[in-house]
């Protein structure tokens, strides 16, 4: 037989397939509800997994882009082993250097206590928080009004400040704090800036309640020491994290005279990879509720087999007068194959528009943006071919085994 | 040629022998049960003998496959059965057009020689109704129309008037007559009335599986 002629003989089952579905419409569409139901869940969980996925990437990319934070090390006093931090080890110049590397893009120091700030006759207990002017770029946090604190303000160590939006509302209300001096630790320092809003991080602090002043003013007239809590390093790429992470390693062992063998004064943590593993376990958890689903399609592969069984004994004087005029094995197989098919596929497409509308009423009813990808809606209809042809293969085997002489005696 | 039907080991037919001649006009008769409806089923490819041999066309078709047999059943053969067997959700048209689909002809061709062969039985204008819609005597028209639209060189007829009434049933018996005249068509024809198969020239009796 020829290509051509095979293309018609399937034109002509898929005509037929139509044909036997309208006469039996409830039928059938009982028949595809557990491909329906399994293919709608498919793309649902699909839909809710992409959009808890976008929502951690958007959490972990609000804290600063291609981030490293280096923390000072631990101490032992006595037998009694502190956490991180508890040491000062980490210095401004530390800083400074690290910008050197090649991975790395820029730093900044920072110094972050709670202090009482005071405005006219206002008072409010925020953190105050000294760093570098590179800030903003590497925390993605850009200033809304003014303008952020320069380099030789740094230098200067000048009483400059930049406000974060919380801070100011609680300070100045609806008064605008550019201009305004505000007194920390009784010394005055002028507002020079107002952050845009960045909202609550992923522990559900306010980062808006903040004032920000030069890393030196903050050393030398508040904290008073020589040493900085952590360095913030912006690394070149997502990429680069890793290599950034091994150079600053060389670099501060160096700069801390730390020997061979000796442990770490300090510890680095890759923010990038803790956003890829929270990732990968978000993925992880929606290929298994898309596993789950799947198991539904299966059932509906089982309930199409039943209904194509029941099909070919009700049809089998049409097997047989197909049979007589000249009909071969194969083309009843290939015939019943493809209305297991077009039933499954049926089946599929009505189930991707009712994921689409789960999805769509989640998105409205719950904070969760769900996003429907192509890829589930691809794997959807060819599964559900698939299962068509699976489970219709041995009905349809069943029906081309037929003997025309008994298959036409059929009443 | 001898042949078994069913679990239980039973001769339908009984070492017989016989020839039909190309553009013949054959009647088969006898009583239920007595193997003329087995001897149809050997003669239109629908089964095979379980010993003796069959040749079609000088083609012996008793060891061909079952894919073999279909497609001579497709090619050489037509057939019109006493209960018409159309296809019920099928338009006469697509009922019609059946054999050339499995020919492999293309629509296009098919759906003009379906049409042809309707007109021929006295259909024009009915191609798009379905067998439920019409009387017997059309339905019966439309199997006769399936049965030469291949330009099938035999036809069986098994039982062709058996569910009509006398007028009907002079009705197709002259449409066989015209196709084996005009055409040159071999006919078969299984019937178990005398004035039926004094439409035909050549007459075999079988009685309990051999031939009278």
């Amino acid at each position: 037989m020829k290509l051509g002629s095979v293309w018609l003989a399937v034109i002509f089952s898929l005509k037929s397939a139509f044909k036997t579905f309208s006469r039996n419409k409830a039928r059938s569409f009982l028949t595809t509800l557990g491909i329906i139901i399994g293919v709608a869940a498919v793309i649902a969980t699909t839909a809710i997994g992409q959009g808890a996925s976008n929502a951690i990437q958007e959490t972990i990319n609000s804290m600063g882009s291609n981030m490293l934070v280096i923390l000072s090390g631990t101490s032992t006093h006595g037998g009694v082993k502190l956490g991180f931090s508890s040491t000062p080890t980490l210095t401004l110049s530390d800083a400074y250097a690290i910008r050197k590397e090649k991975a790395v893009k820029t730093t900044t120091a920072d110094i972050g206590i709670g202090e009482q700030v005071i405005w006219r006759g206002n008072n409010w207990f925020t953190t105050i928080m000294g760093s570098n002017s590179t800030f903003p770029s590497i925390r993605d946090w850009p200033v809304g009004e003014g303008a952020f604190f320069t380099h030789s303000q740094i230098s200067n160590a000048s009483n400059v400040a930049v406000i974060g939006k919380t801070s100011a509302k609680e300070l100045f209300g609806l008064i605008n704090p550019l201009g305004h001096i505000i007194l920390i630790h009784n010394i005055p320092f002028k507002i020079i800036g107002v952050l845009s809003r960045k909202g609550f991080n992923a522990f559900g602090q306010d980062q808006d309640d903040i004032v920000i002043i030069p890393i030196t003013t903050m050393m030398i007239k508040i904290a008073g020491t020589t040493w900085v809590r952590s360095i913030l390093v912006s690394a070149k790429s997502a990429k680069e994290t890793v290599t950034a992470q091994a150079e600053i390693t060389r670099l501060l062992r160096r700069r801390h005279h730390i020997r061979k063998g000796q442990a770490d004064d300090f510890f680095i943590r890759n923010l990038t990879e803790i956003a890829s593993a929270a990732n990968q376990s978000t993925s992880t958890f929606t290929i298994l509720l898309a596993s789950i689903a799947t198991i539904s399609l299966l059932v509906g592969g089982i309930g199409i087999m039943n209904i194509m069984l029941v099909s070919v004994t009700e049809r089998t004087k049409e097997i047989g007068i197909r049979m007589a005029v000249g009909a071969r094995k194969r083309d009843i197989l290939q015939q019943f194959l493809i209305e297991a098919a077009v039933l499954s596929l049926f089946g599929g497409i009505i189930g991707i528009f009712i994921g689409f509308g789960i999805s769509y009423l989640i998105s409205i009813l719950s904070p969760l943006k769900t996003v429907v990808t192509i890829i589930p809606v691809i794997v959807s209809i060819i599964f559900s071919i698939c299962v068509g042809i699976f489970f219709g293969f041995y009905p349809a085997y069943k029906a081309s085994r037929m003997n025309p002489v008994e298959a036409l005696r059929y009443e | 040629m001898t042949y078994k039907t069913g679990g239980v080991d039973y001769e339908a037919l009984k070492g017989i022998s016989m020839e039909v001649k190309s553009g013949d006009f054959v009647s088969i008769m006898g009583a239920s049960g007595s193997g003329k409806s087995t001897l149809m089923n050997i003669l239109g490819c629908l089964d095979r003998p379980s010993s003796g041999r069959y040749f079609l066309d000088g083609l012996d078709v008793s060891n061909l496959t079952e894919n073999e047999l279909a497609e001579i059943r497709n090619k050489k053969i037509g057939f019109v059965f006493q209960s018409f067997n159309l296809i019920q959700r099928m338009s006469l048209l697509e009922n019609t057009e059946l054999p050339l689909v499995y020919a492999g002809f293309p629509s296009v061709l098919s759906l003009e020689k379906a049409k042809d062969a309707l007109k021929l039985v006295g259909l024009e204008g009915k191609e798009k109704k379905f067998p439920n819609q019409i009387s017997g005597g059309e339905q019966q028209r439309t199997a006769i129309a399936r049965a030469i639209v291949n330009d099938a060189p035999i036809i069986m007829a098994d039982e062709p008037t058996g569910n009509l009434d006398s007028e009907r049933s002079r009705e197709i018996m002259s449409f066989f007559k015209k196709i084996n005249e005009e055409k040159g068509a071999t006919i078969i024809l299984v019937t178990h009335e005398t004035d039926i198969a004094d439409y035909a020239r050549t007459h075999i009796n079988v009685k309990d599986g051999i031939l009278v």
